[in-house]
């Protein structure tokens, strides 16, 4: 036998790091329009080259163009830049926040605004999301008001979780937005059950799970991919690939799989990859798996390819780890500056209208903001009962707890 | 009364339940078709259809949280995990999930599912058929665990498990499928048939969760059991002589207290037995919970038999299973204390 030599241990790297030029070469981006669009029923083996490319609507010179184009009306598209913007400003205001000592922690979704904005006009209400932490838009754009966020976000005596939540752990069953949890992943499989509970029950309703591209590592992804491949769930299987977990760039995840979209290729699920700045394009894929589901023809698994343009979180730098200037070069450029250039081309937007509902949005979520504080931040005002923290472990308080809840004198 | 084994008890009470409401679903691996591993869910599938009663690909996280999410829903699913031993890739989800949703959520969502396993040794089973992983499970708040000991309670406490509306791990000893077992391996089985407690109601009947039977009055110490160690206990109290008076618990958490501190004021004396290894077992928290509310009654150091701190063994089963000889000797030495 030959002598092979040493064994070589493999870790990917980024291409660049702090210092270096940013460097997306890599990524192969296609021209918008070039995808087809296959009809929903299509058989899953006919379309594996769709997890290998990217749907795009939105061109660079703004155009909508293409087979994924003409689904919105302007109306609509007005409201989804406004829904973007909202969260945008949403997000500046809460990382601000916590600058000043308002809350202990925020997470932003700089860049990646169209992904959860766009997705929620595809669903229907009843629908559940199971999201992740980054994930608000879906909140923002089906009229979550504002100031039940702040709260959650301060923990003050008007928080709909009582204090009890680490600030951006959302619930809203109203919403369709399921209970938030900091265990990674857990959500992707709870979705496919509820997806299971809803053509069990015959219902008509669908579950859209949520992970991201470092998640998709977590047993639960398999987990998910698996019960939703064997019993046909009604359920769309959201990645989104904005690059980074945390400090760790997406090809620690990935491996050496082409795509994450690609890892549903072998539970025989259909996968796309979509554009994730181009809130057409998010929108467009959105509905289609989502009629896919609510018609009883099995997941869809779609990968959002987008960037993570702010911090992990406001306990993160990333200039330890990525160059500065890197969400910059990123290909796909600013969801909302796409979907505004878009309008503007379509001559019912124009730059002055776009200051002027900056300034108006801005209002409002100041508005919204004071009026949260006005219930408390974390270590000032109102916040909640102690008594609160001894509720809802258990439908009805066992004797234990009773007892522990008289210890503490309340 | 029809007398039924454990088994046929559990399967009793999933029907009854699945008859009454079209929401319980039941699932797991080998469940559907089999029936089941120890044929705890034969008939099911065929008496109430796939959707309701269904195999599952091999996927402990993927069970339970599908569970959870069906009872996000809205439906109260039954699921199994073929032996407690394999609980732990689902660990996860049962502590981090089905525990704290209704806690995290403030009510906004809840998770109404039971996790039945069965558990504890006696069996030849060696290290992953056998093991006791109940303290895994009392130390987490927001759920609720039970350990039935006997047909007529396995029935009434699924039951009751299955209508809870908070999350349940159901423990089955499978020592005691199909008959009760005092550790005398030496000896033959009797079935189920021939034990009082194999009489099982039929129809809807439900025992509260959190409520311990005495099994055996007495006043010399008492005796605090659970499962399998129910009967080694009890053949222990008749081997020594001692009047031992032993408590079954059924519920591990929440826990009847109450029952524990009214017998330990009587009897002055205390021995807590189980299989599960002895260091941060729940015994501990019972030994802690007698030492601060019956203090000044007791007359001697409370005592724990329990399995060693191994993982459990092969060939060394009967040296290993706390068996009536160590749990007689515990006996002794504290009413002699």
């Amino acid at each position: 036998m030959a002598d092979a030599g040493m064994l070589r241990f493999h870790v990917p790297e980024p291409e660049v790091r702090p210092g270096g030029t940013p460097d997306f070469s890599n990524v192969t981006i296609p021209k918008a329009g070039s995808v087809p669009r296959p009809e929903i029923d299509v058989d899953p083996r006919a379309i594996r080259d769709m997890a290998f490319s990217i749907i795009r609507v939105l061109n660079r010179a703004g155009e909508a163009v293409g087979p994924w184009a003409g689904l919105l009306s302007d109306e609509e598209l007005l409201q989804g830049l406004r829904h973007m913007m909202t969260l945008r400003t949403f997000d500046a205001r809460m990382q601000m926040a916590q600058r000043q000592g308002k809350t202990s922690f925020y997470m932003q979704h700089l860049g990646e605004e169209a992904v959860s904005c766009a997705f929620r006009k595809a669903l229907q209400p009843g629908d559940m999301n199971f999201p992740t932490y980054r994930q608000a838009g879906l909140l923002i754009a089906d009229g979550y008001p504002m100031v039940s966020m702040m709260n959650q976000i301060y923990s003050n005596e008007a928080d709909p979780l009582k204090g009890r939540q680490l600030p951006v752990m959302y619930s809203s069953k109203e919403h369709g937005f399921f209970s938030i949890s900091g265990n990674l992943a857990t959500q992707y499989i709870q979705a496919v059950g509820w997806a299971m509970a809803s053509a069990i029950s015959n219902d008509s309703r669908i579950a859209a799970a949520w992970i991201g591209d470092g998640s998709t590592a977590e047993s639960d992804f398999h987990a998910a991919l698996v019960f939703a491949s064997t019993y046909k769930a009604p359920v769309v299987l959201n990645v989104v690939n904005n690059q980074w977990a945390i400090s760790t760039f997406q090809g620690i995840a990935r491996g050496g799989s082409g795509t994450f979209a690609a890892r549903g290729l072998g539970f025989g699920i259909p996968s796309l990859r979509v554009d994730g700045n181009d809130y057409l394009a998010v929108h467009a894929v959105a509905k289609w798996a989502v009629e896919r589901a609510r018609r009883n023809l099995g997941p869809t698994l779609i990968e959002y390819v987008t960037y993570r343009v702010g911090a992990h979180s406001t306990s993160d730098d990333p200039s330890a780890y990525r160059p500065k200037a890197e969400s910059d070069a990123w290909p796909l450029g600013d969801p909302v500056i796409r979907l505004k250039n878009h309008l503007i081309h379509k001559k019912v937007w124009s730059e002055d209208r776009h200051i002027q509902a900056e300034a108006e949005i801005l209002e409002t979520v100041i508005a919204a903001q004071k009026e949260a504080e006005s219930h408390g931040t974390l270590h000032a005002g109102g916040k909640p009962s102690t008594r609160d923290m001894f509720e809802g472990v258990y439908a009805e308080m066992p004797p234990h707890l009773r007892r522990q809840r008289q210890q503490a004198g309340v | 009364m029809p007398r039924k084994t454990m088994i046929e008890a559990i399967r009793d009470a999933l029907d009854v339940s699945m008859g009454r409401d079209n929401q319980v679903i039941v699932y797991g691996e080998d469940v559907g078709f089999f029936g089941g591993v120890f044929r705890a869910t034969q008939g099911l599938q065929a008496k109430y259809g796939k959707s309701r009663c269904f195999d599952a690909p091999i996927s402990e996280s993927g069970i339970v949280g599908s569970a959870i999410g069906m009872a996000a829903y809205g439906l109260r699913p039954c699921v199994e995990v073929q032996f407690a031993d394999y609980v732990y890739p689902a660990y996860d989800q049962i502590v981090s999930e089905a525990a704290r949703l209704r806690y995290r959520s403030n009510g906004d969502f809840t998770c109404p599912i039971v996790v039945r396993m069965p558990t504890g040794g006696g069996i030849f089973g060696g290290q992953t058929h056998s093991q006791s992983p109940e303290a895994l499970f009392t130390h987490v708040s927001g759920l609720k665990v039970i350990v039935p000991s006997n047909p007529h309670d396995a029935k009434g406490l699924l039951i009751a498990a299955i209508e809870d509306p908070d999350p349940v791990i159901f423990l089955e000893p499978k020592r005691l499928y199909n008959g009760p077992f005092d550790g005398h391996h030496d000896k033959p089985v009797t079935p189920w048939s021939k034990h009082e407690l194999g009489e099982v109601a039929d129809g809807h009947y439900t025992i509260p969760l959190g409520k311990a039977a005495i099994r055996r009055p007495g006043s010399a110490v008492t005796v605090l059991a659970y499962g399998t160690m129910v009967y080694v206990a009890q053949a222990a109290a008749e081997e020594t002589g001692v009047d031992a008076e032993v408590i079954d618990l059924r519920t591990l958490l929440p826990l009847d207290l109450d029952a524990i501190v009214a017998s330990v004021k009587k009897t002055g004396r205390c021995v807590v037995v189980h299989e599960a290894t002895l260091t941060s077992g729940f015994g501990a928290e019972l030994v802690s919970l007698v030492q601060e509310n019956c203090f000044y009654h007791l007359e001697a150091p409370v005592a724990r038999v329990a399995g060693w701190d191994t993982p459990y063994p092969h060939a060394q089963e009967w040296d290993y299973f706390p068996g009536p000889a160590r749990v007689g000797r515990a006996l002794i030495e504290t009413v002699e204390a």
